[in-house]
């Protein structure tokens, strides 16, 4: 297929791995920080094709899973409100809250449906006027946007029953949480190629500046992520840190301006609860006043419970990388993509997943 | 408009005239014209029946059933009908059985239009003839609106198994070749293309067929058929999974040279989906002594639903139960089973 076969090319590939395993030699570790990242290294096998000098680690890139338990019971405990209807990305269907999911919640009668698109929510408000409508924003800086324009659409529409749960989150201040809390002495960082493409390369331009470390902003075909591993394991050779934007295909500098004006157009950065990080400032987007009429947090009085974590389960340390699934308890026994636990092991772009599908044991 | 209403369903004269002017000018067979309660068969040695070639005294018996509820009822390449039809004319054939007999059971809401009907079982009769095979029983149950979303069916079937064929999923042999009959994901992405909710036209179309005819040629050639499957639900991945545990046996895969239609391979691209877990309703994949596998590619490749057919990989004896990917940049991977639905990516 044109535009991606040329990145799947395996002599291109092969040639990449053993520049990689010629130009390494010092010990390094890499975090990838998005889960698509995750996914395709996975997918493609890379990891065994890398030198033992490289160690790569997965980052808390996976909304899903960095959606912290709180604020999941409050999305469950607002689905059981009569007449409401709940419009989500379907990832978060089987995520465990402390007691329910959404998916159990849908079986015992929440209206809960799934869409692809917020246009998808917005048409949904438009068919049921009598109905409120919940759209549940997850996602990083990517989907953000396009929730932003779907509250633009409502206001200009008047369409005054369309509601937006804002768990929106930002990825610059979490990698600098990981980072802070010092627990995974990272090398190199690939950055989140989609994220980026709106927030721009200069975002992680703090990455050499003020930690030292180097950034490559890469796709997400095999391809992509070989060249990235090369450029950091060349970075770290010379010792020069620097973001090299390797995703020119699709990324600049300064980013997206239309998708960042509409963002901040609607949100404004606030605290924002991560699971296993805590609540990391400005780390999150909440509507603006002028908008708050669509801010389901403001129109709804939930009463979700007291907030429950899985004993035993380590998703919070997986999405630091500060430990790996195999390191949990629950993983492979009490805790599989077909029983799941945590919400690593739920989504498909979890690191837990990742690894149970297609890592095996022992591979 | 004509349409179903609940006395359809009440055994009077309305269910008469349904069975009469619907089903029976489509199902002709004389077997079922006689409306008894149950099918009377000719013995198996006599049962030649349309295109089928003479079946053995010694035969054993297939028997299968499956119900059918795809939403929505018609779809690019196919609908209900031909499902029902194909779906139980392949379960038998993967056990290599000769399908000669078919049931029908029809549960059909309150409402649904008389034409709807009409072309699901239109759709049955031309599936049927296709694979040579005869509807002799049937049912029909008209339940309240809101009891069943539109149409649901329910097929079973009768075939026979000719002696020295034992195939079987659990049959899987090391060295074994596994060949695939063409490119997959066809059927699940041209369903999900119609779904309400899904923004994008496409000209996917779903891969429905009979495959008996298909598995009849790789059995003239060779008795040496180990296992054969239809990787439908839960795609090719999934059924090999259930191959390698049922065998105890490894399978090895190479990405590579697994087809997938250029379409396919786009829309899976945008949704997020792994063409090797979309469903199938056309597609077979076998398991095969490593000396018959040519002479059981060249005779696939003579049937029109065999055209694409190519060796994937092999099985192995070792890791038990896993299924391996060579993936196309030369990495190995685990293909496991699917896990709940399969789902589009928010990022």
């Amino acid at each position: 297929m044109k535009y991606l076969d040329e990145f799947r090319d395996p002599e291109l590939a092969a040639s990449l791995v053993e520049s990689i395993h010629r130009r390494s030699t010092r010990q390094i570790r890499i975090m990838e920080f998005c889960g698509t990242h995750t996914v395709s290294i996975f997918k493609h096998g890379i990891r065994q094709l890398l030198p033992p000098t490289i160690e790569m680690l997965s980052g808390p890139g996976c909304p899903i899973c960095v959606t912290a338990n709180t604020d999941l019971d409050w999305a469950i405990a607002l689905a059981s409100q009569p007449n409401l209807i709940i419009t989500t990305f379907g990832d978060m269907l089987r995520v465990p809250g402390s007691r329910s999911s959404l998916e159990r919640a849908k079986a015992e009668g929440a209206d809960i449906r799934i869409v692809y698109s917020t246009l998808d929510a917005l048409q949904i408000a438009r068919d049921n006027p009598e109905r409120p409508v919940v759209f549940l924003g997850i996602g990083f800086e990517t989907t953000a946007p396009t929730v932003a324009v779907s509250i633009l659409q409502a206001r200009e529409e008047r369409i005054e029953n369309y509601n937006v749960l804002s768990l929106h989150k930002l990825t610059p201040p979490a990698t600098k949480a990981v980072l802070d809390s010092g627990e995974s002495l990272l090398d190199g960082i690939i950055g989140p190629g989609h994220v980026t493409t709106v927030i721009g390369s200069r975002a992680w331009e703090f990455l050499p500046q003020e930690y030292g470390i180097s950034c490559v902003i890469a796709g997400f075909e095999p391809l992509d992520v070989l060249q990235g591993i090369y450029t950091l394991v060349e970075r770290v050779e010379n010792s020069e840190p620097r973001v090299d934007n390797l995703y020119a295909r699709s990324v600049r500098r300064e980013g997206n301006q239309t998708a960042l004006d509409y963002v901040n157009m609607v949100f404004e950065p606030n605290a924002a609860d991560w699971r296993g990080m805590g609540t990391i400032p400005a780390s999150g987007l909440r509507l603006r006043a002028e908008f708050r009429r669509f801010d389901a947090r403001e129109n709804y009085k939930v009463d979700p419970g007291p907030t429950e974590e899985p004993p035993g389960c380590l998703c919070g340390d997986v999405i630091r990388g500060a430990a790996t699934p195999p390191d949990c308890p629950l993983y492979r026994e009490a805790c599989t993509p077909h029983n799941p636990v945590g919400p690593c092991m739920v989504s498909s772009e979890g690191t837990c997943a990742a690894y149970y599908m297609y890592a095996g044991e022992g591979l | 408009m004509d349409r179903i209403l609940l006395a359809h369903g009440s055994g009077g004269q309305l269910s008469h005239d349904l069975i009469r002017d619907l089903f029976l000018p489509h199902f002709p067979a004389p077997t079922l014209a006689k409306l008894d309660d149950a099918a009377v068969v000719q013995p198996l040695a006599s049962a030649a029946t349309g295109a089928q070639p003479n079946i053995s005294r010694a035969s054993r018996l297939a028997f299968t059933t499956d119900s059918y509820v795809v939403k929505p009822l018609f779809f690019n390449g196919g609908d209900i009908g031909r499902l029902a039809v194909c779906g139980t004319v392949n379960d038998l054939a993967m056990v290599g059985a000769t399908p000669l007999y078919l049931s029908a059971g029809f549960v059909i809401e309150e409402g649904l239009e008389m034409e709807t009907l009409r072309r699901v079982v239109a759709s049955m009769k031309a599936s049927a003839e296709e694979a040579g095979v005869e509807v002799v029983a049937g049912d029909t149950k008209v339940v309240e609106r809101g009891g069943a979303d539109r149409l649901f069916i329910n097929t079973a079937g009768l075939g026979a198994v000719p002696p020295g064929i034992e195939i079987s999923a659990s049959n899987a042999q090391p060295g074994d070749l596994v060949i695939l009959s063409g490119a997959i994901g066809d059927h699940g992405l041209a369903v999900l293309s119609e779904r309400e909710g899904l923004a994008f036209k496409s000209q996917l179309a779903s891969d429905a067929a009979p495959l008996n005819h298909l598995v009849s040629a790789m059995l003239e050639v060779s008795p040496e058929i180990h296992v054969l499957r239809d990787p439908t639900r839960g795609g090719l991945a999934t059924t090999l999974n259930e191959i390698a545990r049922q065998s105890q046996a490894a399978i090895a895969i190479e990405e590579s040279r697994i087809p997938v239609h250029e379409d396919v391979r786009a829309a899976c691209e945008m949704l997020g989906y792994d063409p090797l877990y979309v469903a199938n309703e056309g597609k077979l994949v076998a398991m095969v002594a490593p000396h018959a596998a040519e002479a059981v590619l060249q005779a696939m490749h003579g049937d029109p639903y065999g055209k694409e057919a190519t060796i994937i990989g092999e099985v192995m004896a070792q890791p038990v139960g896993k299924v391996l990917l060579r993936t196309g940049i030369g990495g190995t991977r685990i293909v496991d089973m699917l896990a709940g639905e399969m789902l589009p990516r928010i990022c």
